[in-house]
């Protein structure tokens, strides 16, 4: 499988808790009249590490932005953490500020250094004093191994450490779940591996994790559930080992063989 | 080892090469026209045919400027001054009429003897700016207040400064020096304090009256304070009426009874006397610190999602844009007066004033609008990811990186609203450009000079304009993040 992930993680210490942390029911969405989300159920739990699969198109990205409401659903239930999805403006600011998100361009914000985007939102939001939101955002720079570029602007920075100040950035939140939309997917080869190593350390602390991806190697090194999903809808979910060596629909079959036939 | 390496088919490297420096360019002056003026047969054309037409120009205006007269008493005795020195027939700039007449074209018909307070006011809105404008550059801001100390204290005195005023404003003017070098931010408070005392200084007037309307923001943020404990929601609310309540309805018999307590004023000036560049600026200057923070909130409300907001956003922006200035002016000055109540006294500076503001602000915020449209999608994704309320990520994430993107846009129209103050000659005010000028020629022994008021107009707008847009080239280049 994927040579960027060479180390075997330690299953046994990531303990997946019968606390209920995303539970989403019936959830319908649709862009005009386009129905990207079809009859959503799924619940995931404290410590599960979630691998999102699927061809483009199929709504992976949309699914996990509406957990944290950059996309709004038209019916059903989101709850997470306890707080369910609403037009209210304070359950979504209260979800987003424990919820943490990775993106596929990284979006850093590029007027301010790495270190001042990673105390930006736990000064401004969790009124974090400056000092102290600066320490922390060292230890997570030092544990992504950037910390010496704290006081660069990310324009400076490669793709593949934009996206571990990224993850950093996200980190310093403090959040109970984090969101990888294609974290690796700008990236260079050669920097795959740093961010993906960065994501399985995280794994490893028991992160509640959600990661839309195409590195089928990262699902079967950390994933203990992936989900694949097709025109809108899960049409299979099942743990790495089965799904990847006895996938039951045909429409599964077909897109392993596609994305592994090589 | 070799660094040679003979390439075969089946190749591998052994030594990686190391970085060489540049090969030497070809330095020097001869080069350098070569590659930019003489480089080929058309651009050797368009060199020379530049060459002409700057030496058509000097040709013709160097001797009017060489010739010219700068003590006299009319344009009658210049042009026997030129006739006697140069020959009859030569032409020569007759400059006097600016030495004899520079006050007017300074400050209008402001009382002689009270010039240095709006010297003082432009020397100490130097001194509010410096924090603002040069926030990053130590240097920069030290220079800007040494010279305008020193510039402002000196010639204040050459004005006639009574010496309480000096010793005043060399307290204020030097203690800003020490508390910027101590800790810029703290000099903030007084680029904030400064409109309220630039408009004591230029109008003059009970102390109290700027006072209480200072008052009135104190009594908004207490307001806001004891509102927010309660209802969060309606803390805003609150503070502005509390604030317009007291200013519109109060502060004016408060600080009348305060005058009669405690009397402290200095010789009210007129409106109607201002004129010249004092009268520019201070349009100006008022147009363009309002117009900013007006036109981002209405490029703000144009890309909000409330329906009703957007509207009226749109609505005035568009009202604004397709109405001329001129008419907006008028308006102000003819057309307020007759829904005002009776015996209102509304300044026609002030009027004025809110006319430019609205003008630019509309423009301001189209170009503020193409900055915020020019963000990609993710940063406000990232922003709301992080938690942030629409507020916080405006102002942390987004405005600095939109208004960044639309630097040049916005001083140009602050280049232009400045341009256009000339145009308040319409409503009877006195520009320098024309209605200063126009006094001037009103005299018998000026009648029928043009070209040196205009010259010097000209050239005095030109320093402030270029400045402008020197300073917009160097903040660009201050906040340019993303090359290495």
């Amino acid at each position: 499988m994927s040579e960027a992930i060479t180390r075997d993680v330690k299953r046994s210490q990531m303990q997946v808790s019968d606390e209920v942390a995303i539970d989403i029911q019936n959830m319908n969405k649709w862009y005009g009249t386009f129905h990207v989300l079809r009859d959503i159920n799924l619940t995931v739990h404290r410590g599960e590490r979630i691998v999102i699969a699927g061809p483009s198109g199929s709504g992976k990205s949309t699914l996990i932005r509406c957990i944290n409401r950059l996309e709004e659903h038209q019916s059903g239930h989101i709850v997470v953490d306890g707080v369910e999805l609403t037009s209210d403006i304070k359950n979504i600011d209260k979800v987003r500020s424990e919820v943490g998100m990775v993106f596929q361009h990284f979006n850093l914000f590029p007027h301010l250094t790495v270190l001042e985007n990673c105390t930006l939102a736990p000064i401004w939001v969790r009124k974090v004093p400056r000092r102290q939101a600066e320490q922390t955002a060292m230890r997570y720079l030092e544990k992504v191994k950037i910390p010496e570029q704290a006081n660069k602007y990310p324009g400076q920075l490669s793709g593949g450490q934009q996206q571990r100040v990224a993850i950093a950035r996200s980190l310093c939140m403090q959040p109970k779940i984090m969101l990888f939309d294609e974290p690796t997917s700008a990236l260079d080869p050669e920097m795959i591996k740093e961010v993906l190593d960065t994501m399985i350390e995280l794994a490893e602390e028991g992160m509640t994790m959600l990661c839309v991806t195409h590195e089928m190697g990262f699902a079967q090194a950390v994933a203990n559930r992936v989900i694949f999903m097709d025109q809108g809808q899960i049409v299979e979910q099942n743990n790495p080992h089965d799904f990847f060596n006895n996938p039951r629909s045909e429409r599964t079959k077909l897109f392993l063989s596609q994305i592994l036939g090589h | 080892m070799s660094e040679m390496h003979a390439e075969t088919v089946p190749f591998v490297r052994e030594t990686m090469l190391p970085a060489a420096p540049p090969p030497a360019r070809e330095a020097g002056a001869i080069r350098w026209l070569r590659n930019n003026l003489f480089s080929g047969p058309v651009n050797t054309v368009l060199t020379l045919l530049g060459l002409a037409v700057i030496w058509f120009l000097i040709s013709h205006f160097w001797a009017w400027f060489a010739h010219s007269v700068w003590r006299a008493d009319s344009l009658a005795e210049c042009r026997q001054i030129i006739a006697e020195t140069w020959g009859e027939g030569a032409s020569g700039a007759c400059f006097a009429v600016i030495r004899e007449r520079w006050h007017q074209y300074m400050f209008g018909f402001y009382p002689p003897e009270l010039y240095w307070r709006p010297l003082m006011a432009f020397g100490l809105l130097m001194v509010a700016l410096a924090p603002v404008l040069f926030s990053e550059s130590r240097t920069i801001r030290r220079t800007v207040l040494i010279v305008s100390t020193a510039a402002t204290l000196i010639l204040s005195v050459a004005l006639g400064i009574p010496m309480p005023a000096l010793i005043l404003a060399a307290i204020v003017m030097i203690g800003a020096f020490f508390v910027a070098e101590r800790h810029a931010p703290w000099l903030l408070i007084f680029s904030a304090l400064y409109p309220f005392l630039g408009v004591w200084l230029l109008w003059g007037g009970s102390v109290w009256g700027p006072l209480m309307v200072l008052a009135s923001f104190g009594l908004g943020a207490l307001a806001w304070v004891i509102v927010a404990r309660f209802a969060p929601m309606l803390s805003a609310v609150a503070a502005i009426l509390v604030a317009l309540i007291w200013w519109i309805g109060f502060s004016g018999n408060a600080a009348e009874d305060l005058q009669g307590l405690i009397p402290l004023g200095i010789t009210p000036v007129a409106s109607d006397q201002f004129g010249g560049f004092l009268l520019a600026i201070t349009i100006g200057v008022a147009g363009i610190a309002l117009s900013l923070p007006m036109g981002i909130v209405l490029a703000l409300a144009r890309r909000s999602d409330m329906f009703l907001v957007k509207s009226l956003a749109v609505m005035f922006i568009e009202f604004i844009r397709g109405v001329p200035l001129i008419s907006l002016l008028f308006v102000a000055s003819l057309l307020l007066n007759y829904f005002l109540p009776p015996g209102t006294n509304f300044d026609i500076i002030l009027r004025v004033i809110i006319m430019v503001t609205v003008f630019a602000a509309a423009y301001m915020a189209e170009v503020i609008r193409g900055g915020l449209a020019a963000l990609p999608k993710g940063q406000y994704e990232a922003a709301d990811a992080l938690g942030l309320d629409y507020w916080k990520a405006q102002r942390l994430i987004i405005l600095p990186q939109a208004l960044k993107i639309s630097i040049p846009g916005i001083v140009s129209t602050f280049i232009g609203m400045f341009k256009d103050t000339t145009l308040v000659t319409f409503v009877g005010l006195f520009d320098p450009l024309k209605g200063i000028s126009d006094f001037v020629r009103a005299n018998f022994a000026w009648k029928g000079i043009y070209w040196e008021p205009f010259i010097f107009v000209g050239a005095i707008f030109f320093i402030i304009c270029f400045s402008m847009s020197r300073y917009s080239m160097y903040l660009e280049r201050r906040l340019a993040r993303d090359h290495r």
